[in-house]
């Protein structure tokens, strides 16, 4: 008999079915990754074991654990299956936190009520685990809040909260989906040490991480499960099309189809670029420490750096969103005024943004063809009502959307098509830069990569120059002739495509590289090599921004900042980067 | 729904009732002082203490009550809608002296300022449209410029904004249109507030001045003829409570299509 035991779950909101005739099992100790794309089911499967979704829900079907009956057990039952046979690790920890109370206490709180300790033993017990954890000072951090710690640092704390009173399953749902690459792979080797003979299902979108991290794998589409097997099995020879699609689109470093299309002059000419945030004379931030980036036409600069590393900030100032406190940008030959309202319109129509939430960045009370013409009325309100309308349906039709859509509004698009339209509106006024700023983040894989191969098409048609901002270095090795890397508001790597993934220069580069999950069992990458989190831009350590967490640091690398260096054609700021290449 | 059809069905009666019925809101009978209401005969809600057939005064004074009502809260939404969406969407230093302003005039009693006004001028009915919508507006404004702060901040009008359409086209085409949900809601909840401001008006007899009448008028009426004849005060106090319930009901459906379609 299997630990957990699904039996024809189907899970109904009215008249959709999320979920569809779903059976399968874990056994103990085993590591199982339930995967699919959004939409797929996979959260509402995990819901439905632990009793936790909405009342609207209607649930059919069996679920065991132990042999016991979840699916109408009462609600006190349920809670002791809950925390001692089950427990679940969610995607945002600040969320399936209370901020109100202390992370000990709450973890501790478990203990008490499932009667499995008395309340001082239950604080040994919670600073033991706090340790195991990785946690550090752990007697002090009991007392935090939930707020008090970085991200990595809370979702440790959720992890302890879930293994606190040692289940036999643990169901992990995206738990590292909003961390950065580093502090997830640390996360991911923590979840592998310490869950001993706790079984594991782990509900991912990212194949890397099951292919380093499972035995067995069961992939859904649609509310249902079409194909289950062995990792390797899966990887090697996978049975149903769609996983050999999902496969195929999943990230990869190693991918050779990179970009190598001509490259022109310079069109977009960043300077010395600082950045700085200021609370009216209280703690002043400074996001961007410096930079100097130029981008040519028909190039493609991506900008890589995990969160707090200045990437948006320093295109958003040379936008001139943010004010940008020194330095300066140069596009197409002439100096540009520092905020966007004071530039020429000739300029505004040259440089274009993709935001990251396609959503989001498109009026929801706007129908698809008024969102793209808009720019058109503004600097061309000479052009008559029907030569616009034809040119906003040739613009649809370029980036794949057929004139059906141009009476649809935002919220009857898909993520994908909603980016469509948001490429779209940028690229009507035939911009010479574009930037996308993470802009295929919160796509599905195989949705990004259309989205890819289409800025990759409208490229090479017209030139055109994009900085693509993001923290994904398999989409950067897609996408991009050159990279820049940021650490901190610096320049921290700057080189072609090729090369960077080749022969990375600087301990941080290397890393990151590292830290990417690679989606092949063979060559499982993921690996922490570094330790702690992105220090606070409030207070940046001296010298090297990256000494704290640099494995190779030595004195001089805490006292003086290493300026960017030309080397074989790459920029590095470090103070050994000849001693480390390929290290 | 339901307190939508009642409303609509008050609405009519009130319209068509003093224009099919065969008295007269002016007209004094004397020798049919104070009659019982009666479901047969002609005088289905009785008469006054003048003789005045109240059916056709009740009905007059819903058709005042709620047409002060509407025309305040549109007063209210036009201004405070334009005002809060231009001091949240300018912000800064602009933002901070037009809400200081907001602040000032909450400061300031009502009823006071109200008293002041009609002793210093003539009673009439711009008067109390201008009473009833300097307070609503204010709310209107702080709620209007709260959302407008959030929205401000979304990404379809920063790409507006990188794109160079003007401030004004970002008001009215991009930070409006996504108010009105919002504002709706609102509106619908301020009638009722603003029938109830003007009843009240009118009961101190500050409001609608004789022979035109309101809810709040007839009730003052029946306040005085309580003992003698209920009627007079129990009939327009019922209409006024039906129809401040149904827009409160209003209001909340309101409020649930409008969530519903946004879902975010």
């Amino acid at each position: 008999m299997s630990l957990l035991e699904l039996d024809g779950l189907t899970i109904r909101y009215g008249d959709t079915d999320v979920v569809r005739d779903l059976s399968f099992g874990v056994d103990n100790g085993e590591s199982v990754g339930l995967v699919g794309e959004s939409g797929s089911g996979k959260t509402q499967t995990a819901l439905a074991i632990l009793g936790l979704l909405p009342a609207n829900a209607t649930v059919a079907g069996s679920i065991r654990i132990d042999g016991t009956e979840l699916l109408g057990a009462s609600e006190k039952a349920l809670n002791s299956v809950r925390a001692r046979h089950v427990a679940m690790v969610f995607q945002d920890p600040m969320q399936a936190l209370n901020p109100f109370t202390q992370i000990g206490q709450q973890v501790g709180r478990i203990l008490i009520q499932h009667k499995l300790a008395s309340a001082a033993e239950a604080r040994a017990r919670v600073i033991r685990m706090f340790e195991r954890v990785g946690l550090p000072d752990p007697a002090r951090q009991f007392h935090a809040y939930p707020h008090q710690l970085s991200g990595g640092m809370r979702q440790r704390a959720m992890i302890a909260s879930a293994l606190i009173a040692e289940p036999k399953l643990l169901i992990a749902d995206e738990p590292t989906t909003a961390l950065d690459v580093t502090v997830q792979a640390q996360i991911l080797e923590l979840l592998a040490d310490i869950r001993r003979d706790t079984a594991l299902l782990l509900i991912t979108h990212d194949l890397g991480i099951v292919a380093g991290h499972c035995e067995r794998m069961l992939i859904l589409a649609d509310g249902r499960l079409i194909e289950r097997g062995a990792t390797r099995e899966v990887f090697a020879r996978p049975q149903h099309e769609h996983t050999a699609r999902l496969l195929a689109a999943a990230p990869r470093l190693d991918r050779t189809d990179i970009p190598t299309g001509p490259r022109g002059d310079t069109v977009l000419a960043i300077s010395g670029a600082e950045v700085i945030y200021a609370d009216r004379g209280q703690e002043s931030l400074q996001a961007v420490r410096g930079v100097d980036l130029t981008v040519r036409s028909g190039e493609t600069v991506a900008i890589v750096g995990e969160s707090g590393s200045g990437k948006s900030s320093l295109v958003r100032a040379a936008l001139g969103l943010v004010p940008m406190h020194a330095g300066r940008v140069v596009f197409c030959g002439t100096a540009l005024a520092g905020r966007v309202q004071h530039r020429k319109k000739a300029v505004r129509r040259g440089l274009q943004l993709v935001f990251q939430d396609p959503a989001g960045s498109l009026n929801p009370q706007m129908r698809v063809a008024s969102i793209v013409a808009e720019p058109l009325v503004v600097h061309e309100p000479a052009v008559d009502a029907e030569t616009r309308q034809e040119r906003v349906i040739a613009m649809l039709e370029k980036v794949g959307l057929g004139t059906d859509y141009v009476h649809r509004y935002p919220h009857e698009l898909s993520g994908g098509q909603a980016q469509r339209v948001a490429i779209a509106r940028a690229l009507i006024l035939r911009p010479k830069v574009l930037v996308c700023d993470e802009a295929v983040a919160a796509l599905d894989g195989t949705v990004r990569e259309q989205i890819l191969a289409l800025l990759r098409e409208v490229q090479a048609e017209a030139a055109l120059a994009i900085i693509f901002i993001t923290h994904d270095l398999s989409v950067v090795r897609a996408i991009s002739h050159r990279v820049l890397v940021m650490y901190l508001g610096s320049l921290v790597e700057l080189a072609d495509n090729a090369e960077l993934f080749a022969n990375a220069r600087h301990p941080y580069t290397q890393a990151l590289l590292q830290a990417v999950p690679v989606p092949d069992p063979e060559h499982a990458g993921g690996k922490a090599i570094l330790a702690g989190e992105v220090p606070s831009a409030l207070r940046p350590p001296d010298g090297c921004a990256f000494h704290p967490r640099c494995p190779f640091a030595r004195d001089i690398c805490s006292a003086e900042r290493p300026p960017p260096r030309k080397i074989d054609g790459a920029t590095v700021a470090c103070h050994f980067a000849e001693d480390l290449s390929g290290a | 729904m339901v307190s939508g059809g009642i409303l609509a069905g008050i609405v009519v009666v009130a319209i068509l009732g003093p224009l099919i019925s065969p008295h007269d809101y002016l007209q004094t009978n004397f020798d049919a002082l104070l009659q019982r209401p009666t479901l047969s005969g002609a005088r289905l809600f009785g008469t006054d203490d003048l003789g005045r057939d109240l059916f056709v005064r009740a009905m007059l004074g819903v058709q005042v009550t709620i047409v002060v009502a509407i025309v305040a809260s549109i007063v209210s939404l036009v201004i405070g809608v334009a005002y809060g969406a231009i001091a949240g969407y300018v912000g800064g230093r602009v933002d901070a002296v037009m809400m200081r302003f907001v602040d000032t005039l909450y400061a300031l009693p009502f009823i006071f300022f109200v008293i002041l006004l009609m002793v210093a001028f003539e009673r009439n009915f711009l008067l109390i449209f201008v009473a009833i919508g300097a307070i609503n507006w204010l709310d209107m404004a702080r709620i209007v410029r709260g959302q407008t702060l959030s929205l401000r901040e979304r990404e379809f009008v920063e790409a507006a904004r990188l794109t160079g359409v003007s401030t004004l086209r970002i008001i009215f085409r991009h930070i409006a249109p996504n108010l009105l949900g919002v504002v709706i809601v609102y509106v619908t909840l301020t009638i009722p507030q603003a029938i109830l401001v003007e009843s009240f008006l009118s009961f101190l007899g500050l409001g609608i001045q004789e022979p035109q009448t309101s809810l709040g008028g007839l009730v003052d009426a029946g306040v005085n003829q309580m003992e003698g004849a209920s009627w007079m005060l129990l009939i327009p106090a019922g209409l006024l409570a039906i129809v401040l319930l149904c827009f409160n009901f209003l209001g909340d459906a309101m409020r649930d299509v409008f969530d519903a379609r946004n879902p975010r």
